[in-house]
């Protein structure tokens, strides 16, 4: 799958954005100064693809660049250099698994391989019932609670294939599992509990105790 | 100002250079593939790199501004090396397949290799491929090839003002594109040819067409515009196969327009290669001798006043000269160069000039464009004032079609009214030109060649009085006429306009359709309404079986502007020399020749032996062919004609900018781009104003 010219030229549904989005959409612009509103581009994107079942159609592209008055091929180049737009129809639920080095190191060839059998799909595909879709991804930046699986929005952390399989189960259950540490971490401390700046009146390097914020 | 050592050299360069222009002041030069002085710096290629005494790393010098007291080493082992890493990168997803490659033997690719490859790679992984993209009938792509340099997309964006190039995807999968895949709607696109330092982007008509060592070159002007855009011809036993732009910074700077660049196959097509004569209604080969028999049997004994002569568009100095001289020997006072009827005056010069120059668009403070589609009548100049728009501060008016001319614009009107309401100040634009230093308005053949043409024409001088269009206490002269054809100038300098009782062109159809005239002498004139003529005896000289030739009784076969040695005059007013690349096909021959020689037939022979006699005649009868290649600058006057100005909307007379003249419509490729691109630049786009 080249992400070039992927899905582009096919027939698509026509795009305008909600009411609520044309604000929004306003909002953001005017961040800028004038003139400079192409400099909203990402941000109108996203807003584009959220509106649009998660991905960006044709017309959806044409018309951002409408909204900013630039050339088409302009709003083109970003949608298909930043890899979180997705230039192709996907599934209600963007499934994207990290087999990085941490996390690869962590045991993402067994998350891969949970997601692949659960949902019955590879890399790149789209289940039938169009409820999932499945990518492998670089790095998420979250090396540090490996593996990483992320679902739409959010992040889960600290997976192992019994807990990939119950997430993968409540999100084809309707249900929304709960982001983040899978084993109860808050955010990254040790999973065994503090090693150091253990000391507790000390002199201002205090850790935070596990389950505060 | 900031001194540098480039190679031991201390170079004391204006603020604001590169080191890479530094480098080139003193002669030293700097390889590179994404760098070009007419585009903005995208510094990408990194084949610039040089070193910098106390940097760590070595520059990109196209990028880094020169700065006092660098020390600059381009020429030691180490750069030698660095460029050599850099060569290796850019080739790793090359094709290497310069044996079958058009850019061979003048790639920037295969010469940098040359210096700076390996003489073997060490890449053993796949090669990327890349699928080759459509950009219309005259780009052929091989993206595989592309080195992603950038150039097309920044010409196209910036000096065409089209932007539909750009690079899609990321990182190996990054693939330069033109949107969806369309045709590139530009009238300068093959200009991203010559821009392309790999053969991504080649010529798609001249494709595998010849090597370019095979060619010959000629360095001549071009006649598709009034523009007088300097080009490089190239052919190959006798045949033109490729034009090619000659830098010329006054002028066409690097770029041609598509149909300067793209007609030449034209040039093979329809020629009138031997004399004919009309035998029974039907058109009959015949020599020479014959048909100029044929021609003094008709006209001897007939009274001057029967005779008529229009020339065309694509005409030589030369030729004119020798019909207008033919002419007072025969007694006739009906001459018109202006056979689209143009209301242009013959005196003072600075009537008819694009008087501001092409280069001096850059300094104009605001500009009104006055029944002109400069984009399509003059590409080149149209990208002279978007290159001045881009500079900012430039505020553009536009009385007439409403059409995408690359740049915003305010639209103030379709028709004479808007222009006579700027001109008696009664509209805000009236104050934007008073208000500027430099003002400018360009008025187009669609304000001229209408039954008004002298009554806009005074409204046009008014406008200039009243609104400063001329400054005389700075010399600035903001009046230009466009022209669209490359004769036309040069016809007005010569006087080949109706003499004392004499008929313009209108007049002469209307003459010949009532039997007043009964000989028509057209000199390469095809844009006549040819079936008005009536029963008319008409001599037809030029090169091309086009209208002209199909109305003919008799064809005089005459050479192209590629085959013979001519003068022509820009709209600016500069007289420049053509050169002959190659010789007319068969029995055609040069014009002023064949006019020489029929008037021995007719018994009234013109004293031209040589060209050097044609030139002498030529400077005698006006003394701007004296000086050749410069502006001479024409003194102001007053001209205009009387009456009422009309109601009706001012339209460009080029309807379709891909054929204009009987080379351009004889061409299979601006046939091609009739139909890919008919009507499309029309679209409106988010740039109106
Ligand atoms: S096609 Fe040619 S000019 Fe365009 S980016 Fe590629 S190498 Fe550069
Ligand atoms: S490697 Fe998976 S989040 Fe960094
Ligand atoms: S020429 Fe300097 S980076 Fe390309």
């Amino acid at each position: 799958m080249s992400p070039a010219g992927d899905g582009m030229g096919a027939a698509e549904a026509p795009f305008s954005f909600s009411e609520a989005n044309v604000e929004r959409a306003k909002a953001v612009i005017a961040k800028y100064p004038d003139g400079r509103q192409q400099s909203a581009v990402m941000a109108l994107l996203d807003l584009a693809q959220r509106q649009n079942g998660g991905w960006l159609s044709q017309p959806a592209l044409e018309y951002v660049a409408e909204f900013l008055g630039m050339p088409t091929i302009r709003v083109a180049e970003v949608a298909t250099f930043y890899t979180m737009y997705n230039r192709t129809p996907i599934g209600r639920h963007h499934v994207q698994v990290c087999t990085n080095l941490s996390c690869w190191l962590r045991g993402s060839d067994e998350i891969a391989a949970v997601c692949r059998e659960t949902l019955g799909i590879d890399f790149g595909q789209t289940s039938a019932d169009g409820a999932f879709t499945l990518s492998e991804v670089e790095c998420l930046c979250a090396c540090v609670n490996a593996p990483i699986v992320q679902i739409d929005d959010d992040f889960y952390e600290d997976l192992t294939a019994e807990s990939m399989r119950t997430i993968l189960d409540a999100l084809r259950a309707g249900q929304t599992p709960k982001p983040g540490s899978q084993i109860g971490r808050t955010s990254s401390e040790p999973m065994g509990g503090l090693t150091t700046l253990t000391g507790g009146d000390g002199d201002g390097g205090e850790a935070r105790p596990t389950g505060e914020s | 100002m900031p001194k540098l050592t480039i190679d031991g050299t201390v170079v004391e360069v204006e603020p604001g250079l590169t080191v890479l222009q530094a480098c080139e002041l003193i002669d030293v030069e700097i390889p590179r593939f994404c760098y070009h002085e007419r585009l903005s710096i995208a510094g990408n290629c990194r084949m610039c790199l040089v070193a910098m005494e106390g940097s760590p790393k070595p520059i990109a010098s196209c990028a880094m501004p020169a700065a006092d007291g660098m020390v600059i080493h381009t020429n030691t082992p180490e750069v030698h090396k660095m460029r050599e890493g850099v060569m290796e990168f850019l080739l790793i997803n090359h094709p290497l397949d310069c044996p079958i490659c058009d850019q061979g033997g003048e790639c920037d690719l295969q010469d940098q290799a040359l210096f700076y490859g390996f003489d073997r790679g060490r890449y053993i992984e796949n090669k990327r491929a890349v699928r080759d993209k459509y950009m219309g009938p005259l780009i052929k792509t091989i993206m595989t090839r592309c080195i992603h340099c950038t150039r097309c997309i920044r010409f196209a964006t910036e000096v065409a003002g089209v932007p539909e190039i750009g690079a899609i995807g990321r990182g190996e999968n990054m693939e330069v594109v033109t949107y969806l895949d369309q045709a590139l709607a530009s009238e300068l696109s093959g200009n991203v040819i010559d821009l392309c330092p790999v053969g991504a982007l080649t010529s798609k008509p001249y494709a595998f067409v010849a090597r370019p060592w095979e060619l010959s070159k000629t360095e001549t002007i071009d006649v598709m515009d009034a523009v007088g855009s300097n080009i490089r011809v190239d052919a190959r036993g006798g045949e033109v196969l490729r034009v090619l732009p000659r830098l010329n910074e006054e002028i066409n700077e690097e770029w041609i327009s598509d149909k300067s660049r793209f007609a030449c196959d034209g040039l093979r097509r329809q020629r009138l290669d031997r004399p004919y004569l009309r035998v029974d209604g039907k058109l009959r080969p015949v020599r020479w001798q014959e048909a100029f028999d044929a021609i003094a049997a008709r006209i001897k004994n007939l009274p001057g006043r029967k005779i008529a002569a229009v020339a065309g568009d694509l005409v030589d100095c030369e030729a004119m000269v020798a019909l207008q001289d033919l002419m007072a020997a025969l007694g006739s006072p009906h001459l018109d160069c202006r056979q689209d009827g143009a209301a242009l005056p013959a005196e003072p010069r600075s009537a008819y000039l694009f008087n501001t120059t092409i280069a001096g668009i850059a300094s104009a403070g605001a500009c009104l464009l006055i029944g002109t589609n400069p984009r399509r009548e003059a590409p080149i100049i149209n990208a002279r004032i978007r290159e001045r728009y881009r500079a900012g501060g430039f505020q553009i008016g536009v009385i007439g079609p409403a059409d995408d001319l690359t740049y915003p614009y305010d639209h103030l009107g379709d028709g004479p009214e808007a222009l006579v309401k700027i001109a008696d100040g009664a509209h805000p634009f009236a104050e934007v030109l008073r208000a500027s230093e430099t003002p400018m308005i360009v008025v187009g053949q669609g304000a001229l060649l209408r039954g008004d043409g002298g009554a806009v024409l005074a409204a046009v001088r008014k406008l200039v009085d009243t609104c400063g269009i001329l400054r005389p206490d700075s010399g600035w002269n903001g009046f230009n006429v466009l022209h669209t054809a490359a004769a036309r100038v040069g016809g007005l300098d010569l006087g080949f306009v109706p003499q004392r009782g004499g008929k313009d062109v209108a007049a002469i159809v209307a003459g010949a359709e009532a039997g007043e005239i009964e000989v028509v002498y057209l000199l390469g004139a095809d844009e006549l309404p040819m079936e008005r003529l009536g029963g008319a005896f008409v001599i037809y000289q030029g090169h091309h079986g086009d209208a002209g030739a199909h109305r003919a009784d008799v064809i005089l076969p005459g050479a192209a502007y590629t085959e013979k040695d001519a003068t022509y005059v820009n709209t600016e007013g500069r007289v420049q020399f053509a050169t002959r690349v190659c010789y007319p096909p068969g029995d055609a021959r040069e014009d002023w020749a064949i006019l020489r020689a029929l008037s021995d037939a007719l018994e009234c022979s013109l004293p031209f032996e040589r060209l050097a006699d044609v030139r002498a005649r030529l400077r005698e009868v006006n003394p701007v062919f004296a000086e050749p290649d410069v502006i001479v600058r024409a003194p102001w006057g007053t001209f205009g004609g009387t009456g009422e100005v009309g109601s009706e909307p001012f339209v460009s007379p080029i309807e379709n900018f891909y054929m204009t003249n009987a080379i351009s419509r004889a061409s299979v490729t601006m046939a091609e781009c009739t139909r890919a691109f008919a009507g499309k630049s029309e679209k409106k786009t988010g740039t109106h104003g």
